[in-house]
């Protein structure tokens, strides 16, 4: 796939436009003018990638995302303001849940054609981490909405269930690798899952917050290894901007709690609680 | 461009600027800040259009399909959303600034 010139050079562009967002959106004064920025990149991205190769199906295309534009807004039109977190949450959610998607079909489509190593792993990265960000948001999302306890969850065999569902994942991961199928794939994505719900059960409700900055910051690097695998720049660059952003937004937010990120995600396990 | 080492450079750089420019924001906007950046991956999207741009099965394109719904639900909900934020910090500021002798300034 050879990107034509022009449309690298518009995905430069939505890039800053990216990058002027998050500056802006870190200094009060300028917060607001720097989120517009972001989303006009995002408008024209959108726009560059329809007439960037030929594409079929472009009317199923325009209408999935005419519904999804809908939900998104009335969605944020309607939440109040107590629930703004929990829609955030939700939101970073379906971002990982379509980067997981979007590398579950790539992986079908690469299967039969001898993939380099770096592709594999970056889909199998996606898929993972893609998973655990959708199910570790939903679960944020039910902590937050309190349609589930906001107490830290723990059960007998938690860690033991935990390293088990990890190392069952890291050997799917290679498995994806080794022997790319689109069965293996969804084995991964079933996995990512299960990992992403045992990460946030023991979560107390106050450091829900930090867990959803962390796993911003996971979707922000699915979307990167995304971009690798479709040798797009723009993915790459945005989400890798995200990832390193939201990384060290969730240090500095944990800071400024007076928590550390260690307790926050483990705590509950050594016995004393994460804040409830 | 498919030079595995191109795009780690492209990868490394972007890290440091992703780190670098938000290092001094305050502490009133991480939440901001956290819905931003969320919306800012939305642009997944793109490539959620691209793999329904060139689906050439019927499950293939469903599940693709369904990957631009919920990349547009993330892209345009994040922006939304994180404005509507904003709106409401500055609407609380011009309330605390607006002293009895500073009425027309905000």
């Amino acid at each position: 796939m050879i990107t034509p010139t022009w449309v690298q050079f518009g995905y430069l562009v939505v890039a800053v436009c990216f990058i002027l967002a998050l500056k802006g959106l870190s200094s009060p004064k300028t917060a607001r003018r720097g989120n517009l920025i972001g989303a006009a990149g995002a408008v024209v991205a959108v726009v560059i990638v329809f007439f960037a190769a030929p594409l079929d199906h472009v009317l199923p295309i325009l209408l999935a995302i005419a519904v999804g534009t809908a939900i998104g807004v009335i969605g944020a039109n309607r939440v109040k303001m107590t629930g703004m977190p929990q829609l955030v949450a939700l939101f970073n959610g379906v971002g990982g849940g379509a980067a997981a998607i979007i590398a579950l079909v790539e992986l079908g489509a690469l299967a039969d054609h001898h993939p380099p190593a770096f592709d594999l792993i970056a889909t199998a990265f996606t898929i993972l981490v893609g998973s655990i960000s959708f199910a570790g948001s939903i679960v944020t999302f039910l902590k937050l909405q309190e349609w589930m306890t906001t107490r830290p969850v723990t059960f007998l065999g938690y860690p033991i269930a935990y390293v088990a569902c990890l190392v069952a994942a890291l050997g799917a991961a290679v498995g994806v690798v080794l022997v790319p199928s689109v069965a293996v794939g969804g084995l991964l994505t079933l996995l990512g899952l299960a990992l992403g719900v045992l990460l946030v059960l023991p979560v107390g409700g106050a450091d829900v917050p930090i867990v959803i900055s962390l796993l911003n910051a996971f979707t922000g690097l699915s979307v990167a290894a995304t971009g690798y695998v479709f040798e797009n720049l723009l993915l790459l660059v945005a989400g890798t901007l995200v990832g390193a952003a939201g990384t060290l937004l969730t240090i500095l937010m944990a800071r400024a709690m007076g928590r550390s990120l260690f307790s926050t995600l483990f705590g509950a396990l050594r016995g004393g609680s994460t804040l409830g | 461009m498919s030079d595995p080492m191109v795009w780690l450079i492209f990868f490394v750089l972007a890290v440091f600027v992703g780190i670098e420019v938000i290092s001094k924001v305050s502490s009133t906007l991480h939440t901001p800040l956290m819905s931003g950046a969320n919306a800012i991956h939305g642009v997944i999207l793109v490539g959620a259009i691209i793999a329904a741009g060139t689906a050439t099965t019927t499950p293939v394109l469903v599940l693709a399909l369904i990957a631009v719904v919920l990349a547009s639900i993330n892209l345009a909900g994040g922006f939304v959303v994180t404005d509507r934020m904003l709106r409401m910090f500055a609407g609380r500021k011009e309330l605390r600034s607006r002293g009895p002798s500073t009425g027309s300034g905000r």
